[in-house]
């Protein structure tokens, strides 16, 4: 099985926690509107996903019906938990039978620690919308520690996070798990910050292209002062991945997008075959090309230039850049994933 | 019950004016809980659609400046004031100071009574400003099957227009449009209403074919960013699908400005990002603040077409769809819109 990949995860949780409406915002493309039409998942929804090229995330969304619950910790045991990469639990901070809950979880760890003692455990505190703002932070912390407590027992460590459909809290949550599945992100990263240093740009976002997870994302060091919003990648998701449903309904689909904001400019194209890359330029940094080109990079360099008509010049330039690290990352992509 | 005629005094004294002129209003009526709120709300305020819920009852009259190319107000009038109780000068000047009357009526709920009510409205109002415009939005009929909405329509349409004409009232200016805010059915709506009352609209509609005819473009819209509303569009045909990606657009590039925007002095602007701290580009008169360079933006889908946005004088923003082909060529687009640029500046100048 050279270079294929499948990631098997595990998505769990009462019934009506969530979990089929974050699958399908995150996966297929659905609002969070469009997401009261889901019925209830009946037994387990197998739903297999390309991502990045060569990996394969192999999603069990486990309808969390009392009945089903009952089968998976017992005669479908061995089929549910063995070779789980992640198993993914969503509690319902409204749910009235907390204790439940936890004790399903329990079993779930029990399982796993059988099964797939290797498994990576998340814990997303799902519907926080529900919880005024001031006692998010609390009622999340509260039921994180307790988790915390129960997890250590089997030796797993658990992560979570706090989410909603309704922000893109859901997408941060997303990223987090998706890339700890992913070897190579490391890679990525060290590539994207080559990248962002030689061309000189304040900030650079690499997207998976049909989820709009973030991948990875390097902010320059002499960047001016985007950090006063560091939820700053997952709205980004959000509102690309709300665009490409309008494009959706002209039967379209998002390609590029080029912004010349107040402060910044910022464009975003596709990278490979299965990501796409933002790349964002504070306006006071005007720059133009020297036409020269690095033989060992093959990126252009930039010079600095106060000539406020060269914006054209600059664009053609961060174009011309991402189509050259293009192949560097085409190779990235395709590198086996288990050499 | 409040005392409508206290009501409509309100109305009158919380209203702006401007340089001793009273800025355009536009009257926002109907019975209680058919959505006017939610209209406002949604439209002014950039509340989430689903968020109007919780919005209260409105016991008094509330307005909305919206300054655009042109001004003008939205005052809203609580359901249960009752305009046709005795005549007084308050009535009269509301009316007089109105160029349209938007009437909501709740799609969802038996609508006679709003039938009635609208009826007696529009015979008052017409009597005091002949040339008032009445717009009835037949609100929320996002739960209602596409036929089903077209059979609403035609019989609200019906029931009206007979009983005017048993009054014997033929050239009532009366148009009737289907909204919900979980569409773009809304902003389209109030979109005709606002450019009915645009003596400029002639003008900006003739600017705008001739930017179109020399730029390849298909089709462009000049809209107001913060509220959405289309200030004028070229004459060439107008479909849903295209109205709605160009509103969708102007989202994304607000948004995406406003998660990149620098400012070191204004630490907590970071909180809340959605938008409402988008101010419209003014043309230089903000004293003491920089002025900051306009926005524009380009998407490219994929299948050829191109959604270019380009930000023009105080807040409006030029839209433009075009094909593929003409991307080459978009630095000559730009140069051509930089001329509507100075157009609109021109005939603001005149306004």
């Amino acid at each position: 099985m050279a270079g294929t990949a499948r990631r098997k995860l595990l998505l769990m949780g009462r019934s009506g926690s969530g979990k089929s409406s974050m699958r399908s915002i995150i996966f297929s493309n659905y609002s969070a509107f469009d997401t009261r039409r889901l019925g209830a998942t009946i037994d387990v929804e197998h739903q297999n996903l390309r991502f990045l090229g060569n990996m394969t995330l192999s999603l069990w969304d486990c309808g969390g019906q009392d009945a089903y619950m009952d089968n998976y910790f017992s005669s479908q045991r061995d089929n549910i938990f063995q070779m789980v990469e992640a198993l993914i639990f969503v509690f319902d901070v409204e749910s009235k039978e907390l204790r439940k809950d936890i004790e399903t979880f329990v079993l779930c760890l029990r399982n796993l620690y059988e099964f797939s003692p290797s498994a990576r455990i998340f814990a997303l505190v799902h519907k926080m919308d529900l919880v005024v703002v001031e006692k998010r932070q609390d009622v999340y912390r509260a039921l994180m520690h307790s988790l915390e407590d129960t997890s250590a027992m089997f030796s797993f460590k658990v992560q979570g996070f706090a989410t909603t459909i309704w922000d893109e809290s859901l997408y941060k949550a997303w990223s987090n798990i998706v890339c700890s599945l992913i070897p190579n992100v490391g890679i990525y990263q060290k590539h994207l910050q080559t990248f962002a240093e030689i061309s000189e740009v304040d900030e650079v976002i690499l997207f998976e292209k049909t989820t709009f997870l973030v991948l990875s994302h390097v902010t320059s060091s002499k960047s001016p002062g985007f950090e006063s919003d560091s939820t700053r990648f997952e709205k980004i998701s959000n509102i690309i991945k709300q665009f490409k449903q309008s494009c959706n309904k002209l039967r379209s689909q998002f390609q590029s997008l080029s912004l010349r904001g107040s402060d910044c400019s910022a464009y975003l194209d596709s990278m490979t075959a299965s990501t796409m890359i933002m790349v964002v330029m504070a306006n006071k940094l005007v720059t133009t090309g020297t036409g020269s080109e690095e033989a060992e990079s093959g990126v252009v360099d930039l010079l600095e230039n106060d000539d406020p008509f060269s914006g054209e010049a600059e664009n053609n330039i961060i174009l011309a850049n991402i189509k050259i690290a293009r192949k560097m990352f085409e190779k990235i992509e395709h590198m086996s994933l288990d050499g | 019950m409040a005392d409508s005629r206290g009501m409509v005094s309100e109305a009158l004294t919380i209203s702006s004016h401007r340089q001793g002129q009273p800025i355009p209003k536009i009257l926002l009526m109907g019975l209680r809980r058919c959505g006017k709120s939610s209209i406002c709300q949604v439209m002014f305020h950039n509340m989430q659609p689903l968020d109007t819920l919780y919005i209260e009852s409105t016991s008094r009259p509330a307005a909305t400046v919206f300054s655009s190319f042109i001004d003008f107000e939205v005052v809203e009038l609580p359901g249960q004031t009752n305009v046709t109780d005795g005549w007084n000068d308050d009535i009269e000047k509301l009316f007089i100071e109105s160029g349209a009357l938007i009437y909501v009526i709740d799609s969802q709920d038996e609508y006679i009574n709003s039938l009635a009510n609208l009826h007696s409205i529009i015979i008052h109002a017409v009597q005091i400003n002949p040339q008032i415009n009445i717009e009835v939005f037949i609100h929320k009929v996002d739960d209602l099957s596409e036929d089903f909405r077209l059979d609403a329509q035609r019989d609200i349409t019906q029931r009206v227009t007979d009983e005017l004409l048993d009054d014997g009232l033929l050239n009532v200016p009366l148009s009737f449009h289907l909204t919900s805010i979980f569409d773009h059915s809304v902003y389209e709506a109030f979109s005709r209403v606002v450019q009915k009352k645009l003596p400029q609209l002639a003008t900006l509609e003739n600017l705008l074919n001739v930017v179109c005819q020399h730029s390849g473009i298909e089709k462009a819209f000049l809209f107001d960013i913060k509220s959405k509303i289309f200030v004028a569009t070229d004459s060439s045909p107008m479909d849903v699908p295209t109205y709605e990606i160009c509103t969708d657009f102007i989202d994304i590039t607000v948004d995406m400005n406003s998660l990149y925007k620098i400012d070191s002095q204004d630490q907590n602007a970071g909180a809340k990002n959605t938008g409402d701290d988008y101010e419209p580009y003014s043309s230089g008169q903000e004293g003491g603040k920089k002025e900051s360079k306009p926005i524009g933006s380009t998407t490219r889908l994929s299948n050829g077409l191109i959604v270019h946005l380009q930000q023009m004088v105080k807040g409006l923003a030029l839209v433009c769809l075009m094909r593929k082909e003409s991307m080459p060529k978009i630095a000559l687009v730009e140069y051509n819109i930089e001329f509507f640029r100075n157009a609109l500046e021109q005939l603001q100048q005149l306004a």
